[in-house]
């Protein structure tokens, strides 16, 4: 655990991850002198400004030109550099998508990709500005690490232990308020999904803001009998295969679910894994239905496209 | 002007001819290669590898070496036998050239080829990853320089003209662009296919040391790249070098087609005897 950092400091009920982003990375880069952080004109919406304050001449704004500053980034990252490049999802994931796969995927770099305002989280701002397909851009790059954090604690989690983790992090979170799974402290491992919740009739498989929202809909389902099983999937790659095919076995039955096109995130991994291991089990992804999202208040939008505790437990009851 | 020994000169040329007889071995090995663009460049890099840089083929990651990113990374044939012939590994580790598994092709890998720094390939992103080099550089206080090889045509992309901003907003003289302004690209004259002029005029509008040069004068490579003191100025420099696409061969020089191309055996004698009527007070 850095210096000066405890999970301790969380303690309202809502902490946006980006802000506990930008509060590990300066308690990190007091040891790590190494960390350098790059933004592109995002450093008020991505919360670097305190890093860019304590670490001035760590710190570059490359103005909103973000393929350089992907491909600085692996220039950074050769020289010994650990850079965190932050800029939003919809453009880490799309803007510089070749810079990403041909200067830091391909050649292996230590470059962490920390995106924000991830999936639906822009709400109004629409389409341009919603993310719904980086998942799986960013998976089917070989070399690149998934992350999905659920919460604020995971977030915290999962930057500290990628400072050691080789290769390329792609890292997506939210906007803001996401609600806090993690109350006390737990075992995290990159690669390793969370049993959030033991069941053996049902198991949803949830990251980023659909764990929650898991959990609200679980309790619904326990207080009628269905016993479920919950799964914070918080890295989509490499996937913990063996907890898909192990709930598969026992429950039967399994939803996932994300703030991502139903096409090749987190619910086509787990298709690809059932498939692969040839079992044919009641199976629903649930998410965006291969559109485009229309243009609301992230928890309306969450509602129109069922992955919020509603359509997760309607979900589950049309299967069970 | 300052004075270079002629002694200099001459050893750089000569050298330059080895290279090129190099590539041309290289192409036929290959089954074809950037031929063209690969001679254009030659003289430039000979007197980078030969003269201006430091590095240390055995020690590859030496702190201090100067930094080489060939950002038009199709030139690869033409680096590849530089990187053998002053150390790196053997020549005969090229002999599988574009074959299957060979660390060696059309493209350089970094994680495959001792001394290159960068993967290159996809053309207008060296630039900015030379300016990530620099500014790692420029943050350690470091003396060393990044050099930054690009083609003419891939200024066509708009990354080049962003890291060309933000070499400038950052102060990265340790960074020097090199322009090899041969004048084609794939489809024919970079001014027919999309204009690049006033070139010099665009990189000193982006805030760079900026100088044209004949990039076959081996005296005004060795002058201007001797010239270049990072401690003396705070812009990054840019040399853009005219050359020649195929220089040194007749039927190759200023023809779009040779872009990229084949050779025989016999075709390749013809040529490499035709570089050696160049060389100065023999081998």
């Amino acid at each position: 655990m850095p210096k000066g950092f405890t999970y301790n400091i969380i303690e309202v009920e809502k902490f946006a991850t980006r802000e506990v982003y930008g509060k590990v990375l300066v308690s990190l880069s007091e040891t790590n002198k190494n960390i350098v952080v790059l933004t592109a004109d995002l450093m008020r919406s991505n919360k670097t400004g305190d890093f860019a304050r304590a670490y001035p001449k760590r710190f570059f704004n490359f103005g909103i030109a973000e393929q350089n500053m992907m491909a600085a980034a692996a220039g950074l990252a050769v020289s010994g550099k650990i850079p965190f490049v932050t800029t939003f999802a919809v453009f880490a994931s799309l803007r510089c998508c070749e810079q990403v796969r041909t200067d830091i995927a391909y050649p292996k770099l230590n470059v962490r990709i920390i995106s924000t305002h991830s999936g639906l989280s822009m709400g109004n701002g629409g389409t341009t500005h919603h993310s719904t397909e980086d998942i799986a851009i960013m998976r089917s790059m070989a070399n690149m690490t998934v992350i999905v954090p659920a919460d604020a604690n995971e977030c915290a989690k999962a930057l500290i232990e990628s400072i050691e983790y080789p290769g390329p992090v792609y890292m997506r979170l939210g906007r803001g308020a996401e609600p806090i799974v993690y109350k006390t402290d737990y075992d995290f491992k990159i690669g390793r999904a969370v049993t959030v919740m033991d069941g053996k009739d049902v198991t949803i498989i949830a990251c980023g803001i659909t764990v929650m929202a898991a959990i609200k809909a679980a309790r619904r389902l326990t207080q009628e009998g269905i016993n479920t099983r919950i799964i914070d999937m918080h890295t989509i790659k490499p996937l913990d295969t063996g907890i898909v095919i192990k709930a598969a076995k026992e429950t039967g039955i399994i939803i996932t679910a994300e703030e991502h096109n139903i096409i090749g995130g987190l619910g086509g991994a787990v298709a690809e894994t059932l498939a692969d291991a040839g079992l044919g089990i009641k199976f629903k992804r649930l998410g965006l239905p291969d559109i485009y999202s229309v243009i609301g208040a992230p928890d309306d939008l969450y509602e129109r496209y069922g992955i919020d505790q509603n359509g997760i437990y309607n979900a589950v009851k049309s299967l069970i | 002007m300052r004075e270079v020994s002629e002694d200099i000169i001459t050893r750089l040329e000569n050298k330059a001819i080895d290279i090129r007889k190099k590539i041309i071995d290289l192409t036929v090995i290959a089954g074809g290669g950037h031929i063209g663009g690969a001679l254009s460049m030659t003289d430039i890099v000979v007197a980078l590898y030969y003269h201006a840089m430091k590095y240390d083929p055995k020690q590859r990651y030496w702190p201090d070496r100067d930094r080489f990113v060939l950002s038009k990374g199709h030139g690869a044939i033409g680096i590849c036998p530089i990187l053998a012939d002053v150390g790196f590994y053997p020549e005969e580790q090229m002999s599988n050239f574009n074959g299957l598994d060979s660390p060696f092709g059309m493209h350089p890998d970094m994680n495959k080829i001792p001394g290159i720094e960068m993967s290159t390939g996809s053309l207008g992103h060296g630039l900015s990853i030379a300016l990530g080099i620099a500014l790692a550089g420029k943050m350690e206080g470091a003396k060393w320089r990044v050099f930054c090889m690009t083609g003419d045509g891939e200024l066509d992309e708009g990354m080049i003209w962003e890291a060309a901003m933000a070499a400038h907003h950052f102060k990265l003289s340790n960074l020097v662009a090199i322009v090899d302004r041969n004048g084609l690209s794939l489809d024919g004259p970079t001014e027919e296919v999309m204009a690049l002029e006033p070139l010099e005029d665009k990189w000193k509008a982006f805030g760079w040391n900026c100088m044209t040069i004949d990039g076959h004068s081996m005296k005004e490579l060795v002058v201007v790249l001797d010239s270049i003191s990072p401690a003396n100025s705070d812009k990054p420099t840019c040399i853009i070098a005219k050359t020649v696409k195929g220089k040194g061969v007749p039927f190759m020089e200023n023809v779009t087609d040779w872009h990229y191309g084949g050779l025989d055996d016999a075709k390749a004698e013809e040529i490499k005897n035709g570089f050696e009527k160049i060389r100065k007070g023999g081998r």
